[in-house]
């Protein structure tokens, strides 16, 4: 099947762990953007959700650090963090090692990836299912681009990858929906949290609306950690579903800073009709 | 100067619940394993978020430590901010500290307290 359904979102763990502090106007709109995705996502009727995410050292560490990774299990568990700091109590997630373990055949057609029967969510993950699919009741196929820890992969690289998810959800008889997670620009868990460079992000939306592969790939790690940060890093999810729309033309439904949950709150999705 | 190993022990200690009931039980023999130097093994034990942070602890490991042991978010910040303004910038890797030892980047809240309920999940 065709793939059914392209967004992106952020995960800070701030968006559920520090609610309470941020300004409820802005918060409760962000709120609604998440709950419009979800209600888009769930009207796509996805057999699976890939989502495309930049994970914090819950499960890769320096010692074996893989460029990109794709789950093939049956359940998953999360938040890797305290439940109470988090904000999102512990679940079992289901996957389907099934339906992981084809889509992975397929990616390999264009890009390396490793594979995990383990693999234990964190924010970057369990705050944006939180919000879509809060009955955890859809397949998840964790899907990881190392974001963290240098040397990173290029940014054309993140794009063949998406290129790649693209092609392997087209070829499988299920309904698959793709979603990135990630910050724009922001500045986490360091005492620059909250700083965030807002024409930097809206900018970088820009391109990604218009779904300009030149103009997504103009980068370079050297001038993203100056303007953005260290978070900034993570728009290799955001360009990878881009690829994976494949020419299709965004549409920003939320992207307003929050300081207090550390980044350009934002929801996108790609309208795949066309 | 290890901090390799000092961030193997923090990803090894986040992410595993035993672990950090044995660490509360016996700090000492739960670093044993790792090869840290004295000013590591001292930072890790006080816990010294600042020194930690300066020493180049990446943050996404280092935030979970301090929540471990019950460190507020703002009071985190502060700390490895105080840790910058008392030891020096960060020695290595990527996250450092770009504004001010006085700066204030996220200013005091207004909002209003709210709850689960409110939320849109």
């Amino acid at each position: 099947m065709p793939l059914v359904f392209a967004g992106v979102c952020s995960h800070a763990p701030g968006i559920t762990g520090r609610s309470e502090q941020a300004d409820p106007d802005v918060r409760n709109r962000f709120y609604a953007a998440f709950d419009q995705m979800r209600i888009d996502l769930e009207a796509s009727r996805p057999d699976a959700v890939v989502i495309i995410a930049a994970e914090h050292f819950a499960n890769f560490f320096m010692n074996n650090m893989p460029t990109f990774a794709i789950g093939m299990a049956d359940t998953y568990e999360g938040p890797i963090e305290d439940p109470g700091w988090l904000g999102i109590d512990r679940q079992r997630v289901p996957g389907s090692a099934d339906i992981s373990s084809r889509f992975i055949s397929e990616v390999m057609h264009g890009s390396d990836v490793s594979y995990a029967e383990e693999w234990k969510f964190d924010h970057g993950i369990m705050v944006p299912l939180h919000f879509l699919t809060p009955s955890y009741d859809i397949p998840i196929i964790p899907v990881n681009i190392n974001c963290q820890g240098p040397p990173l992969t290029p940014l054309h690289r993140a794009w063949q990858f998406g290129e790649s998810i693209r092609a392997a959800c087209d070829a499988m008889p299920e309904r698959i929906a793709v979603i990135s997670t990630g910050g724009i620009s922001h500045w986490p868990a360091t005492p620059d949290s909250g700083k965030i460079n807002v024409e930097w992000d809206l900018d970088f939306m820009d391109r990604w609306c218009r779904n300009d592969r030149d103009a997504l790939l103009d980068y370079d790690d050297l001038t993203v950690y100056a303007d953005a940060g260290q978070g900034g890093f993570e728009i290799r999810t955001f360009i990878a579903a881009a690829a994976a729309a494949r020419g299709a033309k965004g549409t920003v439904h939320f992207c307003e800073p929050i300081p207090i949950f550390a980044v350009s709150c934002t929801v996108a999705t790609y309208d795949l009709s066309r | 100067m290890s901090l390799y190993a000092v961030q193997k022990f923090l990803y090894e200690l986040n992410r595993s619940e035993q672990m950090q009931a044995r660490y509360t039980a016996d700090q000492a023999s739960e670093l044993t394993p790792f090869e840290l130097t004295d000013e590591e093994i001292a930072a890790l034990i006080s816990p010294d978020i600042g020194k930690l942070f300066h020493l180049g602890v990446n943050g996404q490991i280092l935030m979970h430590f301090a929540a471990f042991h019950q460190i507020e978010w703002q009071d985190y910040l502060q700390r490895m901010r105080d840790g910058i303004a008392e030891h020096g910038p960060v020695r290595e890797g990527v996250y450092a500290m770009t504004t001010g030892v006085t700066d204030t980047v996220v200013p005091e809240t207004t909002a209003k307290e709210t709850t689960k309920e409110n939320r849109s999940s």
